[in-house]
């Protein structure tokens, strides 16, 4: 039995000590929002917090993990780095398919988090682990200089009122 | 036959008719796709006033009071549903739709809830693809008219409701965010409030659909419907499902292609904890497991014997010396034919384009429960009607006993359009009693994909003393998607239309050709599929490229060059112009190995012109330092998608062109993960700078415009940079390489490095 803190909460859960905390996040806990893309580490889908800093959880075994903190992209909002990047990322509409967006949110969250103000360099040494086969880096981009900001980088999307209103 | 929809777009006060089928002009996959003839597949097209049929679809739908079409659900309390007709998988559609839906409707995208299509060709068939597929950048140009009338449908429907309620002139009332007014009167009714008594009464014939001057949603750079659900890891993708009940598991196929399972050991997987079953197909095994860990563990504690089948030995240099010989050799089909060749200076050159996988970031996934007299399935699909019938064919169940929940796809690129994953999943599920959610592995993902095609092409011109071509002639060879997925697409002596789009028509002012395909199939088993931008992708890097080629030929710039060939191509010489403005074209000279190319072309209904800049290093490794593109793709319904769709699809073309390519080694494919299928990211992703013309003209395609017009402009980038011209992809690092010193000097870094360190 291995006890895990997830997003503030304690899981007790009865699974063998190797099994990466990917899949116990997905098939036994039943928190989906991490994804599984490659399972050996090379596309960042799966990215999580472990005490801040951003893991991938398809090579992490549970029996690992102690008691550090887990944070999962259902709860990064509630830290001030997470919900900043979450805000940029719809200000700009970065997602596309959207299916690796929680790995990108989650690596984006903990370099502002260590770096309030990245530059190109740091953005490319902190998110090349994460691959988006929609090829949405252009706004990637935009989006976490703009969460670290606040200066809006790229055209702002808009969401209903007023300008989208539909009469 | 465009004009028909342009002129619909531009005189918007005649009121539209509703028997009016309005025929789009057919590009990309969409020519290929104009199999209506014979079929039956006409009556299989999206309405503006079609409802779902019967009892069954009313339950399924919540039995909402008021359902004028398919698209548009309204309850008597709740946000709006809105149905979409085609599925979502990252280029944006269910924004543009609901954008088409709620422009005519009077409703802000923030009152309203979108939901799935059930898998139906009546109600969700779009007309160019004859069914309900999203694919061939067709959803737009399918949609525009029809969604619109739609939602101005159900409009004038509630707003009759209300004049009758109110015994006033529904002309005098108005609507806004859901709700119908009556100024005079200073009344007010809701959607939900009016939608009783709008189900009861008659579909109007004629609606007038809104003056472009006020659209107040289409034009508008809006946010997303699926962002916000997106960033919080809150939406449902095909592998995230779950219900009570439901096990996991992994498979594996037979390396080889048409290979087959001889024996397989299970004893050792039996016993992992976690594992649940081992389940057979005549190709394939799975592993069940309580959760995927233990399904993977059993995998790979099971003893495989393969039969390895007829392509045992197969490698990718057969293919591709069998490939070359068709091309060089082999009799085609005539595409275009304006006469022999005219005497003069011949220019001809041979490129050759790879096998390439999709690699979506989900891995191939579906989750199948079989009962006695049902098959539910879960998957993200762009064809769930072909789903259906495969699943139907499988378990035996008549169609309609076979029910499909769509998901939000983790992108498609053409994937998705296949449905051999599903019929897998159905295969193992229906052994089993509990619901299944069969995994692939991102291994078996890369390994088992229906590949693009391998293409070898030979394309020639005839140059006049100006060096302008005045003749130009094409061989394509290629293994044919067509004519497996849609037979009756084939056209005239079986010519497969994708084989040759963008290259029969030019935009450039070229007085003959002649254009031919080489039917070239692949050795049974290995089952080539659509990729994004399809035959375009492919065509335009060896027309793109050779046009470049030519240009340098002459002692031209390659500008100017493609200038003085698309003079009577007001659009094409548009977005040439605007990328060549954008980028400082002829500005400022570049450093060194530093080289800019163009590529110009007019897939999928629109025109777009691409122009990359490199670095080449002394080592032969490409940096993308730039790209611009401009995009003319008519009325933009979401300004913000065709960005973020050019910006994605260029950048997704990039990547293959760099670094993809599929091989064989004994019958298997090579590559298996992203360590060995290397794709593009975010430290080698340059800014891309997307320009549109504004006009008033027919909806374009968008999805795969970007991707198609990519590997041409890097590969003339190259050239400018290196001298090198590319007539293979991927980029080969090692023919760009400047002088054996430039090796050396790595040689000597390295040895540095690891001085240092030890």
């Amino acid at each position: 039995m291995v006890s895990l803190s997830i997003n503030g909460q304690t899981y007790p859960v009865d699974v063998p000590d190797d099994m990466p905390l990917l899949w116990v996040l997905r098939d036994v806990i039943g928190l989906t929002g991490t994804k599984f893309g490659c399972g050996i580490a090379q596309c960042g889908a799966c990215t999580v917090h472990l005490d801040g800093q951003a893991v991938r959880s398809c090579v992490l075994p549970v029996g690992t993990i102690g008691n550090r903190a887990i944070t999962t992209i259902e709860a990064v909002g509630n830290t001030p780095s997470g919900q900043k990047i979450q805000q940029a990322w719809l200000d700009v509409d970065v997602v596309q398919c959207g299916y690796c967006q929680s790995g990108q949110i989650m690596a984006a969250a903990a370099l502002l988090a260590h770096t309030p103000n990245p530059n190109d360099a740091d953005i490319d040494a902190a998110m090349s682990g994460n691959l988006c086969r929609c090829a949405t880096y252009v706004r990637i981009r935009a989006a976490i200089k703009q969460a670290a900001t606040g200066k809006a980088e790229l055209q702002q999307t808009i969401v209903s009122m007023p300008e989208g209103a539909a009469s | 036959m465009s004009t028909e929809l342009l002129s619909q777009a531009s005189k918007q006060d005649e009121p539209v008719n509703p028997h009016r089928r309005h025929m789009l002009k057919a590009s990309g996959l969409a020519i290929a796709f104009l199999w209506l003839g014979g079929t039956g597949t006409a009556a299989a097209m999206i309405s503006a006033r079609r409802q779902p049929g019967d009892t069954a679809a009313a339950m399924a739908d919540g039995n909402p009071p008021f359902v004028p079409n398919a698209f548009i659900r309204i309850d008597s309390e709740g946000p709006v549903r809105l149905v979409m007709p085609t599925v979502e998988m990252g280029q944006g559609i269910y924004t543009g739709c609901c954008m088409l839906l709620a422009e005519e409707l009077g409703v802000g995208l923030d009152q309203i809830k979108v939901e799935h299509s059930p898998a139906s060709d009546e109600l969700y068939g779009i007309p160019l693809l004859g069914g309900q597929i999203t694919g061939g950048s067709t959803s737009t140009r399918g949609t525009w008219s029809v969604l619109r009338e739609a939602g101005a449908v159900a409009r004038s429907m509630l707003v009759s409701a209300a004049g009758v309620k109110w015994h006033v002139d529904p002309s005098t009332c108005t609507v806004e965010r859901g709700v119908v007014h009556h100024v005079p009167s200073g009344r007010s009714l809701t959607f939900n409030q009016l939608a009783v008594d709008a189900g009861k009464l008659p579909m109007p014939d004629k609606v007038q659909l809104t003056d472009p001057k006020d659209f107040k949603l289409i034009g508008k750079p809006m946010r997303r419907v699926d962002s916000e659900d997106k960033i919080k890891g809150a939406t449902q993708f095909g592998i995230d499902v779950r219900m009570p009940g439901m096990k996991v598991a992994t498979v594996m196929a037979c390396p080889t292609f048409n290979g087959k399972l001889a024996s397989v050991d299970d004893k050792a997987a039996r016993k992992i904890p976690g594992v649940v079953d081992v389940l057979r197909l005549d190709d394939a095994v799975a592993v069940v497991g309580e959760h995927f860990w233990a399904a993977k563990k059993g995998l790979e504690a099971l003893v495989i014997d393969w039969n390895r089948g007829e392509n045992a030995n197969l490698t990718t240099q057969q293919l591709r010396d069998a490939i070359a010989d068709t091309a060089r050799n082999g009799k085609g089909i005539v595409a275009r034919n304006d006469g022999d060749r005219p005497q003069g200076t011949v220019v001809q050159s041979e490129y050759q384009s790879p096998m390439l996988a999709h690699a979506t970031m989900e891995p191939m996934n579906c989750t199948v429960h079989v009962t006695a007299n049902q098959c539910e399935i879960w998957v993200g699909s762009q064809v769930p009607m072909r789903a259906v019938q495969e699943a139907a064919k499988i378990t035996g169940l008549p169609e309609g006993k076979v029910l499909l929940h769509q998901q939000y796809l983790g992108g498609g690129f053409g994937r998705r359009l296949e449905t051999d994953y599903v019929e897998q999943a159905v295969a193992f599920a229906k052994q089993v009693p509990y619901p299944l959610k069969v995994v692939w592995t991102r291994e078996e993902d890369i390994r088992h994909d229906r590949m693009r095609p391998m293409y070898h092409d030979v394309i020639s011109a005839v140059v006049d003393a100006n060096g302008l071509p005045v003749w130009y002639g094409y061989r394509t060879s290629g293994g044919t998607v067509l004519a497996r997925f849609a037979p009756g697409a084939m056209g005239k002596d079986g010519l497969d239309g994708d084989a040759v789009e963008c290259v029969v028509e030019l935009p450039y002012d070229i007085p003959k050709g002649h254009v031919e395909w080489m039917r070239h199939d692949m050795p049974p088993g290995i089952v080539v599929g659509w990729w994004r931008g399809v035959g375009p992708t492919h065509n335009l890097f060896v027309v793109e490229s050779f046009i470049d080629e030519l240009a340098h030929h002459a002692g031209k710039d390659p500008l100017e060059y493609r200038r003085s060939l698309v003079q009577k191509n007001a659009r094409a010489l548009g977005v040439l112009n605007l990328a060549a403005e954008k980028i400082g074209w002829g500005g400022q000279p570049l450093p060194a190995r530093v080289g800019r190319g163009i590529a110009l072309g007019e897939p999928f209904g629109s025109h777009v012109c691409a122009i990359v800049e490199v670095e080449v290093t002394p080592q032969g490794e490409v940096r993308l330092r730039k790209a611009v593109a401009a995009i003319d793709c008519g009325i933009a319904v979401n300004p913000g998608s065709i960005e973020a769709q050019i910006q994605g699809g260029l950048l997704f073309g990039l990547s293959a062109a760099m670094y993809s390519g599929l091989t064989l080694k004994n019958g298997a494919v090579e590559q298996s993960n992203f360590n060995d299928y290397r794709v593009l990211r975010i430290n080698e992703s340059p800014m891309v700078e997307v320009h549109r013309v504004i006009n008033a003209e027919a909806p374009g395609g968008i999805g795969e415009v970007g991707t198609a017009i990519a590997a041409p402009a890097l590969a003339n980038a190259i050239f400018a940079a290196t001298g090198v011209r590319l007539y293979k992809l991927p980029v080969d690092r090692d023919l760009l390489v400047q002088g054996p010193d430039a090796l050396k000097s790595v040689v000597s870094a390295t040895t540095h490095e690891r001085r240092d360190i030890a």
